[in-house]
């Protein structure tokens, strides 16, 4: 074999090492970036890795995580859901007021998740029927549901929650706070909903190319009611468990949700063309993001430089993925 | 070109090829996929570096980094999927990144819709400047391309797989177009699957195979039969012969079929054990016809009778419940979800038949995956590979397996042989020939005469949305059947029906 000797095979070298990302090994380099972030942090801010603080960042991450599973299947199918952040206000004002006019606790739950559901097939009726494109008809859910939540809590603020409600998001199970384990069962009963049913299948198949997926009878319309319906019931679960944490209907409770649970998604190797994502990376995707932001608070570090930070890690991932990508072309 | 080596990762693809190309010359380049003829045209484009050898352009040795270097050397390459932008007019594209400018600085839209006019019409064209690329048939965006590599005074033109969508008649345009730049001493490397046309169009053919140069001659000096041998170590006359079974029962009726505009009042029956062919220019109406009966469109009237019971198939779904499996013409993006794996693709339209109360069964979609791959033979190191990644003749069979899977017994394949290397062609006509014995009833689609008449048993001629014809196997005869498509009905020979 004769060895060439071109600009292009030089750089190849690095970009051949990036390769084995795309064979699988993606959760794994994840799950090493989170690690080197557990033990650089636990050297150099002793109380990290407190049982106070671990805790505290599982409270923070076990909300917006559960977001971001819904927006992951979104992104699968090749769509994408902007109004999770104002389903998760939508959700939060709802249920407190449901409970605040004597409805019970459950019923409340309920409804709420219902309700939600109901405005995620409104999303999947325009983007199916009205063949509006996912941004456009989830940045208008995204306003319009926001415009509706502070219309039924007239904007304020809404106490008096009945207590074991409130006490749910304070309880611990086996020394960890009882969300995680809320997120713990969305992410188990998402990764069998991905990997193990038919449903799972058509997403991807949908994402990957959806007038194949059309030609080979798969049911579209089915699926991508499913698909935002799962998204916004996602957010309404995020939002009860909002509530339930901050002990109030809070008017502008999850803005900015959206691009958190994006973000998530896309450092989790997500990507926005469809057809490609998993649920464990949307989850190392959400730990990294929340341990950097927590670990940097403890470290003192400039806030504003933080989110540098997390701006650069959301492009970093992106661009390692298409470099790898490129190679293996 | 000189002794081009050039390797990837872990494949030498060229192992010391060498073409030159005289000028007003058509020369022309053949061999299986894989071959190495894409990778020798991307060296010369400078879409890749070259391993090794030289490229020397007039006499002078020259270095081709970037598709921009190759440009300025007057080098155009027009490819199968053509390069145009569609959202622009024909002009825009012409002067693409070079628009030029009138006094004030503005874009002077005056010449440049005299000089697209004056070139268009410089290879007898008639399109309108100002129209948007995306408005054009892909026959036409060819002829724009051509046109464009015209006006930036090319030396050396490559088509590669020109002719792939284009009809007879376009295809005998785009020769008077190529006969033409021959005249303006323009080289032309032709690359094509369609040995037809490398007798036609063609002044000396240079084989590749396995990335080696097998080698060049005169195409006065040499036949099909020898080429193909070249090419592939097999004869062409076994191309066509399938083993045909008994005609069974009719399977399929369709009376009357209509959809405004595409086709109105069409008629046929299809039964098991057959090949019933469509034939027609691009455009007639035959893939409408098809998606229609298969339910990617809807019809607006006529009568469609499945195994004699009378079936309305308004959905996809409801034909791929009914039995009926569409092989797309257009592979990439009609038939294939390409980022994912070849076991999820063979089951895309099973998934109802092995799952239970919504669960896949996981383990018969591995077994199902695994037997077709062995029986159609797919070449794929694991059935988790993405599909993306197999080369075109894989992915048809993947297509293949998807409906065979499904147990459908009535296959209609639209265009299957576009851009596959003969090698793979044999492959699917294999195939034809193991759903004929099977007992299934195939409707083949095809705008390569040879093709349809080779292995058709009966064959329907389409024109402009109405059937002019249906013949027999023994009436099959290339001037009746040219005529009928297009519609040139001698008199006293009514269309039948």
């Amino acid at each position: 074999m004769s060895v060439p000797k071109s600009n292009r095979s030089s750089a190849s070298m690095p970009l051949r090492t990036l390769k084995f990302l795309h064979t699988g090994f993606a959760e794994g380099i994840l799950i090493l970036i989170l690690l080197v972030f557990f033990v650089v942090l636990a050297f150099a801010a002793p109380s990290f890795l407190t049982l106070n603080n671990l805790s505290n960042l599982v409270r923070q991450v076990s909300i917006i995580g559960v977001v971001a599973i819904g927006m992951t299947i979104v992104i699968i199918s090749a769509g994408i859901d902007l109004s999770v952040g104002s389903m998760v206000g939508f959700s939060n004002v709802l249920v407190a007021i449901l409970m605040t006019h004597g409805v019970p606790i459950i019923p409340a739950i309920l409804i709420t998740l219902v309700a939600g559901s109901a405005l995620g097939i409104f999303n999947g009726v325009l983007i199916h029927d009205g063949r509006v494109p996912p941004f456009i008809a989830t940045l208008g859910m995204m306003t319009a549901v926001r415009g509706l939540l502070m219309l039924i809590s007239d904007a304020r603020m809404i106490a008096g929650l009945p207590r074991p409600f409130l006490n749910f998001a304070q309880i611990n199970i086996l020394w960890m706070p009882s969300l995680f384990f809320v997120w713990l069962v969305v992410i188990v009963l998402s990764i069998v909903m991905t990997t193990l049913t038919r449903f799972g299948r058509n997403v991807f198949a949908i994402g990957s190319n959806a007038e194949a997926a059309r030609l080979s009878g798969i049911n579209i319309r089915f699926t991508l009611y499913g698909v935002y319906a799962f998204s916004a019931l996602a957010s309404s679960v995020a939002g009860i468990l909002y509530t339930s944490r901050l002990a109030n209907g809070i008017p502008t409770a999850g803005e900015g949700y959206e691009l958190d649970a994006i973000a998530a998604a896309v450092v989790g190797g997500a990507s926005l063309m469809g057809g490609e994502g998993t649920i464990l990376g949307t989850v190392l995707g959400a730990l990294i993001i929340a341990t950097l932001r927590n670990g940097g608070n403890l470290l003192g570090i400039n806030p504003f430089i933080l989110q540098i930070a997390v701006g650069m890690l959301i492009v970093a991932a992106v661009l390692v993925d298409q470099l790898s990508k490129r190679k293996s072309a | 070109m000189r002794d081009i080596r050039k390797s990837f990762p872990g494949v030498q693809a060229l192992k010391g090829v060498s073409l030159d190309v005289k000028a007003g010359e058509v020369h022309g380049l053949v061999g299986e996929n894989g071959a190495g003829k894409s990778t020798l045209i991307k060296i010369l484009m400078g879409a890749y570096s070259k391993g090794a050898g030289t490229i020397s352009i007039e006499g002078k040795e020259v270095e081709i980094h970037s598709p921009l270097q190759a440009r300025s050397h007057g080098l155009m390459a027009v490819y199968q999927d053509v390069m145009l932008a569609r959202h622009l007019s024909v002009g825009e594209n012409f002067f693409l990144g070079k628009l030029p400018r009138s006094r004030l600085g503005l874009v002077d839209w005056k010449k440049i819709g005299e000089v697209t006019r004056e070139t268009l019409e410089e290879l007898d064209l008639s399109i309108d400047p100002r129209i948007l690329v995306r408005r054009l048939s892909p026959a036409q965006q060819e002829m724009v391309t051509i046109a464009k590599a015209v006006y930036q005074k090319s030396k050396l033109i490559v088509f590669d797989e020109p002719t792939a969508l284009l009809t007879n008649e376009q295809v005998a345009e785009l020769f008077t177009v190529i006969e033409k730049l021959k005249k303006k001493k323009v080289g032309i490397i032709y690359i094509s699957h369609r040995l037809e046309e490398i007798f036609a169009i063609c002044d000396r053919v240079t084989v590749l195979k396995d990335g080696e140069l097998v080698g060049t001659s005169r195409v006065s000096e040499t036949n099909q039969d020898a080429l193909i041998t070249k090419m592939v170590g097999r004869s062409v006359s076994e191309m066509y012969s399938i083993r045909r079974p008994e005609r069974g029962e009719k399977v399929l009726e369709v009376r009357g079929l209509k959809r405004e505009p595409h086709f109105r009042n069409v008629s046929f029956d299809l039964y098991r054990g057959e090949v019933l062919g469509f034939f027609g220019l691009v455009g007639a109406g035959r893939t409408e016809i098809l998606r229609c009966i298969f339910g990617a469109d809807r019809s607006e009237g006529g009568e469609v009778k499945l195994r004699g019971r009378r079936v309305t198939i308004h959905s996809p779904r409801q034909g791929v419940r009914a039995g009926i499996g569409l092989l797309p013409e257009n592979r990439k993006t009609e038939g294939l979800a390409m980022s994912l794996g070849v076991d999820i693709n063979i089951n895309l339209a099973s998934y109802d038949l092995i799952s239970r109360a919504g669960f896949v069964n996981v383990s018969r979609e591995g077994s199902r995956a695994r037997s077709f791959v062995s029986s159609l033979n797919i070449r794929t190191p694991s059935i988790k590979r993405k599909v993306r990644n197999l080369s075109g003749g894989n992915q048809q069979k993947v297509v293949v397996a998807k409906w065979v899977s499904r147990e459908s017994d009535i296959f209609i394949f639209d265009e299957p042989t576009v851009g596959v290397d003969v090698g793979a062609k044999l492959e699917i006509y294999k195939l034809i020939e193991m759903l004929l014995a099977k007992g299934n009833g195939i409707i083949l689609v095809s705008s390569y005469l040879p093709e349809v008449m080779g292995l058709a048993d009966r064959m329907l001629v389409v024109y402009e949305g109405a059937v002019t014809g249906t013949l027999g196997q023994s009436e099959f005869n290339e001037e009746k059947i040219l005529r009928l498509a297009s519609g040139i009905v001698s008199p006293g020979e009514g269309p039948k029906t």
